[in-house]
């Protein structure tokens, strides 16, 4: 990644917060929007983000590390997300994510090496009726069982993009 | 006003209360461990999360916590039915099941509110066991250690830090099992913006923040045979220590406390305080100069190490307003490695100066490498709390101690020097010799009790040589940041200002004797204020009562700085600050 392209993500990201009607709650839009344009946050990018909110970097750390949906590290090009809230979890999920890692072969939580897929378990994601879902790259996969697992990983290394 | 029943007895309560303050106004205790309520300092930490209040309600299935539970009017309250017990000690047990079990070897064994609290609920076996979490701890910096395997996610920390300091170093971090209360990014706290004040490791209710201890070095120092091992004792302590032996808050042991110090071993036995009327000598001259010579102004006081971290982080625009001067034990080691090493006719490097600190920076700042020639001036820095476990480890009946008085050469102190403990006291030092010199003669005033006083944010106006001197003072970082604000915004117009990082000033400092927190909750500041009224009182004892009448200052001046702000006194006695900023941090990297 060339410097120039960072200063450009850098000046994207001064930009909408400085739309932002307030300071206070912005954290949160803040950082949906960091993620949007540099994939994670890293801590370069929440320490920024602290600065311009004039709050403590151990709050944008402390929020970022809460919510299952910022990630620190970069992801893989297939981000694979399970959700292992109440509802899945005892509808299998937890089976099914084991499932996914051992396919994968990259345990929950992990990126593999060469930056291909990312496995990660969620928090509920609000579709319990769908119970257990799997989110691959924003494609939502309702009632997944174990003998469908590797149905997805096809599915997604068909569509390629 | 309402009524509730608590414990079959009706009784009358304000409505908006908590069941844990209508517990507190009846005189019933309810056990509690993540709450805390100092209110003299505005700080309340009330998260609810350790679930140890639970209490009974009338027509309520399940237990409530009686700290977040607001009381309603017919509210009937139970607080030691057996459920209620029952459920306080599963969820101590709880906590204990996921906490290290080395009380014998922690630095809070005996002095632990989670251990009391197993202890009162009878707690004899865990029933639960598994995972317990695991964390390395944090021994980044020279002041404190963090081993967040002993937080039991109470929150005061942060409560502390945020609310009363506005340093803000803490958030908590992660969910679920994986929470912990962490800094920013995990960086050691060496690399954070954290002052050192201490008063997080004085509010933790566990070890899971202590003072970094250096005991064991100083006994072996003092069992050194070819070291001089030099003691100095901090104004504070003298009015705390007693506390550690079951004396009286405020009671003054400075004659025990000197003889204790030459039982256990040390060589010389001086007094910080000696330090303390050097540095009026240095900051009073430098407070004439900035008044008859342009400026900068306001002065700033700079001798609390924590306060001068503050200001480098928070207002690095400000860096050139504090005094020059460094703190009395700094200006102490300086002098005794020069000045007194020769006097002694003992090679300086062989001199080991030991303070005696009511604080935590204090610990942080004799590693600053300002403040050092080949050596260091201060070799160890020892809290109140260190010293009383000293005490106790050579076996001293502190009590029955016979009153002994400091060494000569670097023992004499004014009572200037004394009231350098408490809030107002630096600053009132100050102008005791300042008045004298902008008069050109001795004045008849010698307490400038406009100064004085427990209030956060204070300011005075003080009368001298037909001049009108403006004093601001602050004491607690959050004061301090409020009184920072109006200089940076241009909307302060002070001669001077006192700032010190603790409530209270030092006698409320981080390396103080621990204040069992229940029962002084919200009078926590009171305490303090005892330990400053017994140093006004030792202030008043004293026949000389400003720093320039000190015999052996005036000596040490004729000897060998010659005048105050000398090139000599300006070498040994004098330091330079570093812009530092609260997010030009040296971050870890995040992969």
């Amino acid at each position: 990644m060339s410097t120039a392209t960072e200063a450009t993500k850098y000046s994207e990201l001064d930009e909408f917060i400085a739309g932002l009607p307030s300071n206070d709650g912005a954290l949160i839009p803040a950082l949906h929007q960091a993620q949007e344009i540099f994939g994670h946050l890293p801590f370069e990018v929440q320490n920024h983000i602290a600065r311009k909110l004039r709050i403590p970097a151990a709050k944008v750390y402390g929020v970022v590390t809460f919510y299952s949906f910022f990630n620190i590290e970069p992801k893989g090009k297939y981000k694979v997300q399970v959700c292992i809230g109440t509802a899945c979890f005892v509808r299998g999920a937890g089976k099914v994510l084991d499932e996914f890692a051992a396919k994968l072969k990259v345990p929950s939580g992990t990126t593999s090496e060469d930056m291909m897929w990312s496995l990660d378990g969620l928090r509920c994601v609000g579709a319990c009726g769908l119970a257990p879902v799997v989110i691959v790259n924003g494609k939502v996969y309702g009632r997944v069982e174990v003998k469908d697992v590797q149905g997805i990983i096809d599915d997604t290394l068909a569509k390629g993009e | 006003m309402i009524s509730i029943t608590l414990n079959d007895k009706p009784m009358s309560v304000e409505e908006g209360i908590t069941v844990l303050d209508a517990a507190k106004q009846a005189g019933v205790y309810i056990p509690t461990l993540c709450h805390m309520n100092l209110h003299s300092l505005n700080m309340h930490n009330n998260p609810g999360s350790c679930r140890v209040c639970m209490v009974e309600l009338e027509g309520r299935r399940t237990l409530a916590p009686a700290c977040t539970t607001k009381v309603f009017d017919g509210m009937k309250v139970r607080t030691n039915t057996p459920k209620a017990i029952k459920s306080r000690r599963t969820m101590v047990e709880l906590l204990l099941s996921n906490h290290p079990t080395d009380c014998l070897i922690c630095d809070r064994n005996n002095n632990c509110e989670l251990q009391s609290m197993a202890s009162s609920l009878g707690i004899r076996k865990i029933r639960y066991s598994g995972e317990r979490m695991r964390f390395d701890s944090d021994t980044s910096s020279h002041a404190m250690i963090r081993d967040p395997e002993k937080c039991i996610l109470c929150r005061r920390c942060e409560t502390v830090c945020n609310e009363v300091q506005t340093v803000n170093v803490y958030s908590a971090k992660g969910r679920g099992f994986d929470a912990v209360l962490s800094t920013a990014f995990d960086m050691p706290l060496y690399d954070t913006t954290c002052t050192f004040c201490g008063q997080c490791a004085s509010v933790c209710p566990t070890g899971a923040l202590v003072q970094r201890s250096y005991i064991t070095e100083v006994w072996d120092e003092i069992a050194d045979p070819d070291k001089l091992v030099i003691v100095q004792t901090a104004p504070a302590v003298r009015v705390a220590l007693g506390e550690e032996f079951g004396m009286d808050y405020g009671s003054r042991v400075t004659g025990k406390m000197v003889a204790a110090l030459r039982h256990i071993g040390f060589d010389k036995v001086y007094d910080t305080d000696f330090a303390a009327d050097l540095t009026i000598m240095e900051e009073a001259n430098e407070l004439i100069k900035r008044i008859q010579g342009g400026g900068p102004l306001p002065m700033l006081t700079s001798c609390c190490p924590a306060w001068v971290r503050f200001i480098e982080h928070q207002f690095p625009s400000l860096i050139d307003i504090p005094s020059s001067c460094a703190s009395p034990h700094e200006m102490f080691g300086a002098i005794a490695k020069t000045y007194l090493a020769e006097k002694l006719g003992v090679d300086p490097k062989k001199v080991v100066v030991v303070s005696i600190m009511p604080c935590l920076a204090k610990k942080h700042e004799a590693n600053r490498a300002e403040l050092a020639t080949e050596f260091p001036h201060v070799d160890y820095v020892l809290t109140t709390r260190e010293l009383a476990s000293m005490i106790r480890e050579a076996g001293l009946s502190f009590g029955e101690l016979e009153e002994a008085d400091f060494d000569k050469v670097m023992g004499e102190s004014t009572g200037a020097g004394v009231i350098f403990g408490t809030t107002g006291g630096v600053i009132e030092a100050a102008v005791r010799t300042a008045a004298c010199k902008l008069e050109g003669k001795e004045i008849d005033k010698i307490d400038f009790t406009e100064l004085r006083g427990m209030d956060g944010v204070r300011e005075a106006t003080v009368h001298v040589a037909g001049m009108d001197l403006r004093i601001g003072i602050a004491h607690g970082l959050g004061n301090a940041r409020t009184l920072l604000q109006k200089i940076k915004d241009g909307k302060a117009d002070y001669h001077a200002i006192e700032i010190m990082a603790c409530p209270g000033g030092c006698v409320g400092g981080g390396g103080q004797p621990l204040l069992q927190t229940y029962s002084l909750e919200g009078d926590k500041m009171a305490v303090i204020e005892k330990r400053a009224k017994a140093l006004y009182a030792e202030d008043a004892d004293k026949q000389r009562r400003r720093s320039h009448e000190n015999k052996e200052i005036q000596q040490l001046y004729a000897e060998f700085l010659g005048e105050p702000g000398s090139h000599k006194a300006h070498d040994l006695l004098h330091t330079t600050y570093t812009k530092r900023g609260v997010y030009n941090i040296n971050l870890p990297s995040s992969k």
